[in-house]
Order: C-alpha cells, then structure tokens, then sequence
C-alpha cells in the first residue's frame, strides 16, 4: 500500500526546505519536487520509490494538510478500499472503508501524557558511581526482578 | 566549502562515545548514559539515518511488548523460554541479564506515557487511558501470553524517542547521517577507532573518532526473495529498512559473531503480514488447514522428532512452522486463522458493549503496527467475524531481539555462572577472548565495539522493551570503558581521503559512465543497487533456503551459491548513485550481501538442520544432539573476504529440564 499525494491538498509544506513527509519517512522515500521537472507538480511532495514503501503510515499521519494517503498495493489488493487515520494529541481515529461500502471507525488511545511533557530525569536520583558494575540502571523504578538464587546452577 | 554531487563536503567530529541507529536499543541506551556520564566532561553522539520519532523497527508502533517478566515470574523462565524457542541453543547470561532489568524500561515507558491496558478486580479488560493503577505499583497489565502485555502501542516510538531526545539533548543528536563503515584503529587491529557515513540530505562525509561505539542498527530484511514482487515488496514482516548493516559493519571491523546461520521465518496473515500473536493467545483463535483440521493436533507426533524442544508446552516456533508445511507441501492448503469461530466463541459470554470493544481490540491489533493487514481486510472485504484469513510462512527474516538469535559474540553479566574458559579448542582463532565474558557488558570481541538489540546473538525474544534494556546495560559499561581508558586517543587505519573516496565510489561510478549510454539504467559499466537487490534475493531464494525450495538447501547448493555471491560481491563495488537517495540504497544493499554471506557461510558449516520449519540441509536432516548442540561463531576477514566458522562450546545456566515436567 505504497502511500501517495494528493496535488489539491499538498502545500509543500509552505515552500520550507523540507517537508514534515521527508523528515519523518524512515525509509527515505518521500521527496518535495522543487520545480516540477519530476512529477509535473512543483512544490509538491511524491513517494519517490513506492514499492519500498513499508506502509508505516508515519507520513499520512505527520502530513499538515492531511495530504497524504495509501492506495493499497496494486500487485495483491483488490481497488476500492481505505485506511485513513487522524491523529490528535492524545488518540487516533480510523475510518475504515471496505471495498463493498461498509464504513468502520474507531478512536484509540496514543499516549497519557502531553506531547512534549516527558522529563526524562525529573525526579529520579543521579547515577551512583560506585555502583556502575552492578546490575541495575542509575534509577530502580520497581521493576527489577532479582531471581531465585537456586535457579543459577553454576553460582 | 560547501559539498557538491561527486565531491561531498567533509565533516570531521571526535566524541567519547558514538551511538549508532536510533532505535530502541539506541534510545534506551541514549537515556541510561547521559546520567553516568554526568559530570563527567564525556562527549556523546547519536546518529540516525532517519529521524528518531519513527526510527527502527517499532517506528509504525506496537500492539503488544512482548517482554514483561513481571512480579509473578522468574528471569529463569524466561531464560529456559528463550532457549527452547530457539532449539536450545543460546546465551542464559544474556536472556537472564534481560530478563531482571526489562521491567525497568516498561515501567518508565509507562511513566512518559505509552497507554498500558489492564485488568480490574473482576477480570474485565480496559484500555490504557483509563488512569488505573500502573504496573509499578501493582496494577494488573492484559495479558496476551505468558511474556506479552496489550498496550496503545501507536505512539510507541515517538514517547520513546521523545525521552531519549531530551535526555541527550539536540546538539548530541545527529539524524539523516548513514553510517556505512566503522574504522579500526591504527595501533590495533582489533580495536575501533571510528565510524564513517554520509548524509542523504546534502553533500557531506561524516567521519567520526570515538573511543567507544554502540552499534545497533537493527536486523536484516529482504536477502531474500520475498512473496511480493511488485509494489508489495515493501510490505516485509520486519522493517524494509532494516538493512543489515549492524551485521555487515561490525563483522568487516573483525567482530565475532555468532548463530548467522539461524534466521526467522514468522507465520504471519497472508500478504499483509499481520501480528498473530493476539489471534492465538488473546482470542483463542486455531489455525486449520483447508478442511478445518488444526494441523498441530493433526501433525503432533511430528514434534517427537526434535526432543526435547517439541516436548516443551509451547514447541520451538519453527517446528510450529514444520507441522503447519507438512499441509501445505502435501496440498492441504491453504492454511486458515479461524478467525469466525474464534469471536463467535468469545462473543457467547460477552454483553453487547463487550463485543464492541472485542472488535475494536481486533482491529486495533493491526491498526497500532501493521496498517497494511487492514487494507488487505479492506479491499478483499474481509470482516474477521464473518470470513476466515489465509496463513503464510513468509520469507526469511535476519534478526537477534524477535524469535531468532543471529548476531554479534557478547561479554556476558559476571555473576550468573557463566563460564569463563572454552571448552573447545579447535579452529577458534587465537586473538579472541575465552569464556563468556570480558570485561565490558554488551562489548564485542572488537575492543571499543558494543551492541544491543537486534545486534546481540544467541538471545532471542527480548523484542522492544529487551532491546531498550540492552542499550541501557550497554550505556553503562561504555561509560566505564571510557573513564578507564581517559587517555586513549583513537586513531584511524584509513586516511580520510580513502574513506571518503569509499563512500562516494557509487557515485564515481555514475558520474563516470553515465553518458556512455542513452538509457540511464543499462549501461555495461555500472548497476543500480536495485538490479543488484534483486539478484542476491534471487540466489538467496533459489539456494539457499529461500521459500522458492520451501526452505530447503543442500552442500551442493550452497556451493553454487557461494559462486555466484563471489561475483556479486565483485559487482557490488561498481553499483551507482544517481543520487543521494540511491548512494543510500547502494550502501544499504551492500550491507546486506555480507550479511547474506555470513548467512550462507554459516549454514553450510553446521552439519545439521537445527531449525526444521526455517530452514532444511537436506543432505542433513536431523538435530544432532552430541555434535551440534553448540555455538557456530565466526570472523570475516576484511582484507581477504574470506569468513572462518568454528564452534564454541555451549553450556545451561539454569535447568532446563523443568520445561518438560
């Protein structure tokens, strides 16, 4: 399901060196054609190699203008079906569009906490040194799991 | 100056300690040193050839993490649980190690916010929003198998990668860099001295020098030929991206490595490659065969073939694999998930609210990490309450954090019985360290050289939250390793003008001969890495146990195919760049032929088939117990391309008999 760009909604993200598509692509598949010599659209972004596309979804759901979809990929799957998220700050909705019209949504949870909130040290105490060879991390946060000393048959 | 096409830029930087990838292992390990390291006038850098909010293998997000030990089981069950999924042979000081500290990085996780759901009092399942009691103060996670807790898992990544950002600070942070070779050190052979790349943005080499390295770039994807081979090629299982390049890099800097002949091959949704984890253990869902025989009931004594590992409650994924090709082989095909009796079952106790939920949580299992599962549903009008799906083994998948142990040889905690002598002699090249463990934690037997993840061998199942774990382990010896080595001053075997010269040779090549021919993309001087992908995938395919044979292979085989990797080898040094898009590919393709090799190399050296329903040596069919219950480690030799295999021997630390009482 390569993912692809619709020209009436991409803005090449307002004419900015990069787009939010191609910083966020993990594959390095998504371009902005400057001047139009590659896809007849200048200043609009394309999936520049569609059959390496992984159909992460990291592009539609960065995408500013909501530009971006995935056409199923035309080698396996029938035409006419649709996944299209939206992602806010807090949950993702679906809307789910089968071949033969049936329509599904769901909302799901992303995370608990603001976007941006995480401190990563907040609260938690400096490593100690002098402990640097022991098992454990610099901050115990009730998960480590000492075992049963008598399973270790060579301790 | 500023870098043109042909002739880059060349940044030159020296840092404590490199961090390359910037996935999980990666993030965690970017999290754990920065607080070692504090006050400390240590200078650290991650690079990443994508951008950290989405790097790595759990860039699309998770479902479920599949390692949570928790409070009601011992790091050695996970240990024997390790072992025998991957046929007995691993590392129980590695698997151990990871099982006493992951629960550590989920309950940070938890902390910055990823939703976990959760149990009441009565049993009722909700999702991770609800503000319950979280995990580390007891509340009660969902599990969907004795390991694996359901979670929201979409923003996985982002929560992960936005802790370890901070943690690191932008300044440390460099992304869109491709890291392509490491740099021994000129005064030692076996020592690292650096790391080089470049960045698929603009026109620059970045060679950098570093006292201590961690290499973690995830496994290894499409070596094979896979199903699709159209647009759907880049609907792998693991991540498409996933290019080898922690095997290829650190193997040409001298690393052992160790198990490059085990490999995964996942039993996933048909195409779209869909998790099934859920479908088997959270709705109790049975795979049949085409008239609706559950073929591990059917097939069971086939599992009497390979004691113990079939004796076990849950058999070895691969022979799981071996009784489900027995169908399809013998044409009772195709294999079905009965997803339709599954929720009709489930559906008998539930009130109406309950079964609305149930369906969310269905789909939601595919829409948190396999999106692609869903359009396939979508288009061919599937509904998992009314229509069963198809099964698939899929291509062979490279990787050490899944069901598969292949990697990088590592020292070992020192305090869990591991041995610290070999017990064979024979082959093991003279430089390389005995015993399990060396000094450093996660440090390879390269000196200055560490992994974590995907890179580490002969310890399966850590996935997510255990390759996080390892970065952090992995954080922290690096740090000593530093303050050990104050004075230490990397220098590299390799002028910088070669290195740069190396990485820019695709785009030599193109710039070169590009005129000599009308069309860019056939021309007698050069070869485009994709042509190049294709024909490694189509010898790994064809010989080497690739799903064309159904996974079978043979000496004579694979003799044929060393033949051919020969020439490709040769060809890969005139693959071109148009672009920096394609130098990136050149170099990602390149990866993964050595990868491939070391693949090959190793299955030709085990006189044995140790992982019936991932791969067969036909003219050695059979587990044997007394000659091959061992490690198959090796060394590549950069200078003369050549790989030495040798055994090593292996030994329990915990008791693994109490998996067949």
């Amino acid at each position: 399901m390569p993912t692809f760009v619709r020209t009436d909604k991409c803005d090449g993200c307002k004419g900015q060196d990069k787009t939010a598509c191609m910083y966020i692509c993990p594959h390095d598949l998504m371009k902005l054609d400057k001047d139009g010599s590659e896809t007849g659209h200048a200043m609009k972004a394309f999936n520049q190699e569609p059959d390496q596309c992984w159909e992460c979804y990291s592009c539609v759901k960065i995408c500013p203008q909501q530009a971006i979809e995935a056409r199923h990929y035309a080698d396996i799957v029938p035409l006419g079906g649709s996944v299209q998220p939206l992602r806010g700050s807090d949950s993702i909705m679906w809307t789910i569009k089968f071949r033969n019209g049936t329509l599904k949504r769901f909302k799901f949870p992303i995370r608990t906490t603001p976007e941006g909130s995480i401190d990563p040290y907040g609260g938690k105490p400096e490593a100690d040194i002098s402990k640097i060879e022991e098992p454990g991390f610099f901050v115990q946060c009730n998960g480590y799991r000492t075992g049963d000393p008598s399973e270790l048959i060579k301790v | 100056m500023a870098g043109e096409f042909g002739n880059p830029e060349v940044v030159e930087e020296e840092v404590d300690i490199l961090l390359i990838g910037g996935g999980m292992a990666c993030c965690g390990a970017g999290y754990e040193v920065m607080r070692w390291a504090d006050g400390t006038d240590l200078k650290i850098k991650l690079v990443d050839k994508a951008a950290m909010d989405r790097s790595g293998a759990v860039a699309m997000g998770l479902s479920a993490i599949n390692t949570y030990i928790g409070t009601e089981q011992d790091p050695a069950d996970y240990t024997r649980m390790v072992s025998n999924d991957l046929m007995g042979i691993t590392r129980d000081d590695l698997a151990y190690d990871v099982g006493r500290h992951v629960d550590e990085s989920v309950h940070l996780f938890e902390e910055w916010g990823l939703p976990i759901w959760k149990t009441d009092e009565n049993g009722e399942r909700f999702d991770g929003s609800k503000g319950m009691t979280p995990l580390k103060d007891g509340g009660k996670p969902v599990r969907s198998g004795k390991w694996q807790i359901m979670i929201n898992g979409e923003s996985y990544k982002w929560i992960v990668a936005e802790a370890a950002k901070k943690a690191l600070g932008t300044d440390n942070i460099t992304e869109r860099v491709f890291i392509v070779k490491l740099v021994n050190d000129k005064n030692d052979p076996n020592r690292v001295a650096g790391a080089v790349g470049f960045s698929v943005r603009e026109d620059k080499v970045f060679v950098y020098k570093a006292k201590a390295i961690l290499l973690a770039a995830g496994g290894c994807v499409n070596i094979f030929r896979p199903r699709s081979v159209g647009e759907g090629q880049g609907r792998a299982w693991y991540p498409v991206w996933n290019a080898g390049s922690t095997y290829a890099m650190a193997a040409e800097a001298g690393a052992e490595m160790t198990l490059m002949e085990n490999r995964f091959v996942p039993t996933r949704f048909k195409d779209g490659y869909g998790p099934v984890g859920a479908w088997f253990l959270l709705f109790k869902s049975k795979a049949t065969n085409a008239i609706g025989e559950v073929y591990m009931d059917r097939n069971k004594d086939m599992l009497d073939d390979y004691p113990p590992y079939g004796a076990a409650a849950v058999p070895a994924s691969c022979l799981r694999n071996h009784l489900m090709l027995k169908e399809m082989k013998e044409g009772r095909g195709p294999i079905w998930m009965d997803t339709v009796t599954a929720l009709a079952n489930l559906r008998e106790t539930l009130t109406p609210r309950e079964v609305k939920h149930l369906e969310a949580e269905a789909w939601e299992d595919f829409l948190d990490m396999c999106i692609g599962q869903c359009g396939i549903w979508v288009g061919e009008n599937i509904e998992p309450e009314k229509k069963n799906s198809e099964l698939m083994p899929t291509e062979p998948y490279l990787l050490g954090s899944h069901s598969g142990c292949c990697g990088i040889w590592v020292s070992g905690p020192t305090d869990v019985g591991a041995p610290t002598d070999e017990a064979y002699s024979e082959g093991i090249p003279e430089h390389l360290p005995k015993g399990w463990n060396w000094g450093y934690r996660a440090m390879t037997t390269v000196t200055g050289l560490w992994t974590a993840g995907d890179g580490v061998g002969a310890s399966g199942h850590k996935f997510s939250s255990g390759s996080h774990a390892e970065g952090r382990l992995a954080a922290k010896a690096m740090v000593k390793f530093c303050l050990d080595n104050k004075d230490y001053k990397p220098e590299l075997d390799t002028s910088v003008e070669q290195l740069v010269a190396d990485i820019y040779q695709p785009v030599r090549n193109y710039l070169e001969h590009k005129d000599y021919s009308t069309a860019i993309d056939i021309n007698p001087n050069y070869i485009t890495p994709r042509m190049l992908q294709f024909r490694l995938q189509k010898i790994m395919d064809e010989y080497v146990a690739g799903v064309a044979t159904y996974y079978t292979t043979n000496a004579h085989m694979l003799e044929v195919a060393g033949e051919k990797m020969d020439m490709l080898k040769e060809d890969a040094q005139k693959m071109r760049a148009k672009d920096l898009h394609e130098l990136l590919r050149a170099w990602e393709n390149y990866h993964r032929i050595i990868t491939a090799e070391a693949h090959m190399k190793h299955i030709e050296f085990r006189q044995e088939s140790r992982y019936p329903g991932f791969y067969y040596r036909m003219d050695k069919n059979f587990v044997d117990e007394e000659n091959w219950k061992c490690f198959v480690n090796s060394v590549y030799d950069k200078e003369t391309q050549k790989w030495t295999c040798f055994k090593r021997a292996h030994v329990d630390l915990v008791d693994k008999s109490k998996l067949f009482k």
